[in-house]
């Protein structure tokens, strides 16, 4: 069988309108929402918003389309032959670091420069002099570390991931290898996986949410944040691989990959579905018994108190009903897991539900009770599927859909659990 | 001392390749496996001997549920009802709290009732004995114990499993449930007929 994929028309048109959608939707902003008009915190609420919503998706897109190689690295360094059937899917989406990258260093360079002190309190000179908890944040939340550190994190990931994928192409053209090349090969691979994991570790999975996410809410911090985040973004990638895989499948591409492998998804899925929630919990809880006024604050800004309700309080729970709940008592049992049908379902409501969990994450702080949810909000969450489609459209029909000469592929053919 | 007494014809493998498809051969001929006795679990055979899957993670679910409902009845009753205290004016409702000793609580029943579940349903325990058809299944050889009714003839059964690769055939009268007793010491449970 070929393993080469030709887009569909259906595809192809999905994609455009998605991107014109979503142009649609940047360019009524622009006009708009006066988005280059200066506003100090809560003046002029639609340029806050245009600034947040960008915000919010760029940073999940591009988290997630990233978790797409952490993924390939962490079952590389595992020695994890299974997922070699499909792994030239999450390459694909990981395809889209370098793109969403750039996106989201545009976006975050001009909310420095543009001094959005609306969505970055910490931007604000007067307030951090003059304020003794953002004055003793100032080495960390100061515009040059803010994007020296954006830009090293974004480029590391692009170069380490762009290596992986062409170590991976590479062994497409070189045909089989023996014994001594491909424990060579699996060598090399393991190296620079292990590097990428470094690096995801000290940003995705430490200090990079801090200073994107967290910082919204300047006074505030939570230690636990950046696993959080992480774990957010992780699920949701590896709900956005089950997609296109399901999606190849039913286009007769991914001849090996069965219900095996479909399964195994979904116990990655499950299974951090399950730590999204116990980091969650974790922050809640911790904050909760301590009910200290300046950690409060950030539940306060969502929940509200038992007296009052705070305008985010049905999509805090909508979160945790959509993360938690759902994926917990609908994946539990091994059937879901191997249908195909239920498990698009699931990786579809899995992607939304974190997207919601960045919407509370930022517009809270940035926005208060202004925030809405309404065709500007979700026209950019199109543009931004509609490039991650684009893009992932672009490897696949480019490059074979099965990385044939991988040591590991036969492991792969015949897996069973 | 459930299952009665019961006539088996007995064949031994020394290769997982050869075990395979006397398995599925023996199944297609009508015969009746009671069990195949492995040195190691084999990967795939409970499938082809055509066990159904098993509920074990049903009733998993099922004490995770009574872990989740003990905890919380518990403690509500103790902080709420029985023994009200105030914790730095936190109400005495305070399920956030409770919720890691729920979750422990889970745990703990799923696995413990897991355990033992598993263990009635293989008949463990201590001072239970059941018959072992040949000891060589704990050392080095597959053995496939195949249950004869009152229409089964026995040597037809045995040339079946000699076409099939088995070694050592033999006919024994045994014991399907389990006794107490130990295995350092031979019981003799009933007569056992000559050849």
């Amino acid at each position: 069988m070929n393993h080469h994929f030709e887009l569909p028309g259906t595809y192809k048109k999905w994609t455009l309108g998605l991107l014109i959608v979503g142009l649609a939707a940047l360019l009524w902003g622009f006009i708009m929402y006066h988005p280059f008009e200066h506003a100090g915190h809560g003046e002029n609420i639609n340029s806050t918003r245009f600034w947040a919503v960008l915000l919010q998706n760029s940073t999940y897109w591009l988290l997630v389309v990233n978790t797409s190689m952490f993924f390939i690295c962490i079952t590389t360094m595992a020695h994890g032959g299974w997922q070699v059937t499909l792994r030239r899917v999450p390459e694909a989406i990981s395809s889209l670091v370098p793109v969403l990258g750039l996106i989201t260093l545009v976006i975050l360079i001009a909310l420095v420069f543009g001094n959005r002190t609306d969505i970055y309190h910490w931007l604000d000179k007067d307030a951090v002099n003059n304020d003794k908890i953002l004055y003793g944040k100032k080495g960390f939340l100061s515009p040059g570390f803010f994007l020296i550190f954006s830009v090293i994190s974004v480029g590391l990931w692009a170069l380490i991931g762009k290596k992986m994928r062409s170590m991976s192409l590479q062994s497409d053209k070189e045909g089989h290898m023996d014994y001594e090349t491909g424990k060579k090969w699996i060598w090399k691979n393991t190296v620079w996986a292990s590097l990428f994991t470094v690096v995801f570790t000290l940003t995705v999975g430490s200090t990079l949410p801090w200073l994107w996410l967290m910082s919204i809410d300047a006074h505030w911090y939570s230690t636990m944040y950046s696993w959080y985040t992480f774990a957010s973004t992780f699920v949701s990638g590896l709900s956005l691989i089950a997609i296109f895989v399901i999606y190849l499948k039913n286009q007769g591409q991914l001849e090996y990959v069965n219900d095996e492998h479909l399964h195994d998804l979904g116990k990655f899925m499950f299974a951090f579905s399950i730590f999204w929630a116990y980091l969650w919990f974790s922050q809640y809880m911790l904050i909760w018994y301590s009910n200290q006024p300046e950690e409060t604050r950030y539940f306060i800004d969502r929940i509200g108190t038992a007296e009052k309700g705070g305008p985010y309080r049905g999509l805090f729970f909508l979160n945790l009903i959509l993360n938690f709940l759902a994926p917990l008592l609908l994946m539990m049992k091994k059937a879901p897991k191997r249908n195909w049908t239920a498990m698009m379902f699931l990786s579809i409501m899995i992607v939304f539900g974190h997207w919601i969990d960045f919407y509370q994450m930022v517009m809270p702080g940035a926005l208060h009770e202004h925030a809405e949810m309404n065709f500007f909000e979700f026209g950019i969450a199109a543009l931004f599927i509609g490039i991650i489609m684009w893009g992932v459209g672009r490897y696949i029909s480019k490059n074979s859909l099965l990385a044939s000469n991988h040591p590991y592929i036969k492991e792969s053919m015949i897996h069973h659990t | 001392m459930a299952g009665g007494i019961k006539k088996f014809v007995v064949g031994s493998f020394s290769d997982e390749k050869v075990l395979f498809p006397a398995v599925k051969n023996v199944r297609k001929a009508g015969y009746k496996i009671h069990d195949v006795y492995t040195p190691f679990p084999v990967h795939g055979l409970d499938h082809a001997m055509g066990i159904r899957e098993t509920s074990i993670h049903t009733a998993g679910f099922i004490y995770a549920t009574i872990g989740t409902l003990t905890a919380f009845g518990f403690i509500t009753w103790i902080l709420v009802y029985d023994w009200p205290l105030n914790f730095g004016g936190k109400p005495h409702f305070s399920l956030p709290a409770w919720i890691p000793i729920m979750f422990e609580l889970t745990v703990l029943f799923s696995a413990i009732g897991m355990v033992l579940t598993f263990c009635y349903l293989c008949t463990l325990a201590p001072f239970v004995k059941k018959h072992h058809f040949s000891l060589a299944a704990t050392d080095d050889k597959f053995v496939m114990a195949i249950e004869c009714t009152d229409k089964t003839n026995d040597a037809d059964v045995q040339n079946f499993l000699k076409t099939a690769g088995a070694e050592n055939i033999n006919v024994q009268v045994a014991e399907t449930g389990w006794w107490i007793g130990t295995y350092n010491k031979e019981q003799k449970l009933y007569h056992t007929p000559q050849g």
